[in-house]
């Protein structure tokens, strides 16, 4: 197989596109991506700082260093679980791509906020675990970044990510989650920061292509409670489906953001308060964090 | 040949000497759902590997 752009070996092929390229313009390919991402939905100017969510994973290590590369102002922040060896070695993942490269990260710990590591959380609220995780990310985010003064947290969600949250909601009908769904969130409260998903066009293999072709070294292994996730198993449909017709995906979630998503945005805008404990927006007097938290700290 | 596979990682021996894609179906894995890694390279689904050749497949999916 030839490079479509210069005609030697590729070592990619990209079936949905209907080209292979070699990998300096395999490269070329995946930042092109996101430039037009950053762009069409205007997620951040290089005046802005950009708190960059890192797992140690090759999706958002591999978006914060096409953020650097590019030469926006970033920085990276880590939260630490508290999954065993898992937080421990990408923890180690991240500290050391950051130190390689000489940006700054913040490292906040789930257990100092909330009072226990995640699968302290799982069993004291005997959810799923990644029920109390997945709040705690979202809510963390935010407050670190309105703390350090970042306008804007931009996380690796790809592709695949986004079409398989896509073909949960609407397998569920969640009509309330459709228009949440975007590669850009803009603030709606002064206490909440913009979000953006800078490689939401950018599948999954794409963004393992890019962090190993760049030398990345990102944790291959998975969270052990990602196991019977059923984000795994849409992510596993999708792909058949992906297979058999390159481009579903694709089609899938961008059909949605072009022609669906704008049917689903309510009239009446849910009313924002502040939260009594801890004042970080929520829709109640007290939020869900502040609530987990106060579980959490009466069970342990 | 032998192939690594990871998440948990093992090795398997399969027959070398012909495309990537083969071994592919073989193994009942789908191309949208791995890298293909030879030495330090990705190589792609219509190339040739060979019975001394070691290549890995390393799953892109993640969860959660
Ligand atoms: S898989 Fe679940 S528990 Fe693990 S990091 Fe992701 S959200 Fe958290
Ligand atoms: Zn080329
Ligand atoms: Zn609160």
């Amino acid at each position: 197989m030839k490079c479509r752009k210069c005609g030697t070996g590729a070592v990619i092929e990209l079936r949905r596109h209907n080209a292979a390229f070699c990998a300096p313009d395999f490269l070329e390919f995946f930042r092109n991506q996101v430039r037009e991402a950053i762009r069409k939905h205007r997620m951040f100017t290089r005046d802005e700082r950009v708190l960059v969510a890192v797992s140690g994973g090759k999706d958002s290590l591999g978006l914060w260093d096409v953020l650097i590369e590019e030469g926006y102002q970033t920085s990276g922040l880590y939260l630490d679980l508290g999954i065993y060896d898992y937080s421990v070695e990408s923890k180690a993942k991240c500290e050391a791509f950051a130190a390689a490269r000489e940006v700054p990260l913040i490292v906040t710990g789930v257990a100092d906020e909330v009072g226990a590591p995640v699968p302290v959380i799982k069993e004291v609220t005997r959810r799923p675990p990644c029920s109390g995780c997945g709040l705690s990310k979202r809510y963390l985010m935010n407050r670190v970044a309105l703390e350090h003064g970042f306008p804007v947290v931009a996380t690796g969600h790809n592709l695949d990510d986004e079409a398989a949250t896509l073909f949960g909601s609407v397998m569920h009908w969640q009509t309330e989650a459709l228009p949440r769904q975007s590669p850009a969130l803009a603030s709606t409260h002064p206490k909440l920061v913009r979000r953006v998903k800078p490689l939401y066009r950018l599948s999954e293999r794409e963004a393992a292509a890019y962090a190993f072709l760049r030398r990345i070294d990102y944790i291959v292994e998975e969270c052990p409670f990602a196991k019977g996730a059923t984000s795994i198993m849409y992510k596993e449909i999708l792909s058949r489906m992906e297979d058999a017709s390159p481009g579903a995906k694709h089609n899938f979630l961008f059909g949605f953001l072009d022609k669906a998503r704008a049917a689903f945005e309510r009239a009446e805008a849910v009313s924002l308060q502040e939260c009594v404990r801890c004042g970080q927006v929520t829709t109640g007097t007290v939020c869900a964090f502040c609530k987990l938290s106060d579980q959490v700290k009466r069970a342990t | 040949m032998r192939v690594v596979l990871r998440n948990p990682r093992r090795e398997v021996e399969v027959a070398g000497g012909r495309r990537v894609r083969d071994v592919l179906k073989e193994l009942d894995v789908i191309p949208e759902t791995v890298l293909v890694i030879r030495g330090d390279t990705l190589i792609t689904a219509d190339q040739v590997v060979a019975d001394e050749d070691t290549i890995e497949l390393r799953p892109v999916m993640s969860g959660g």
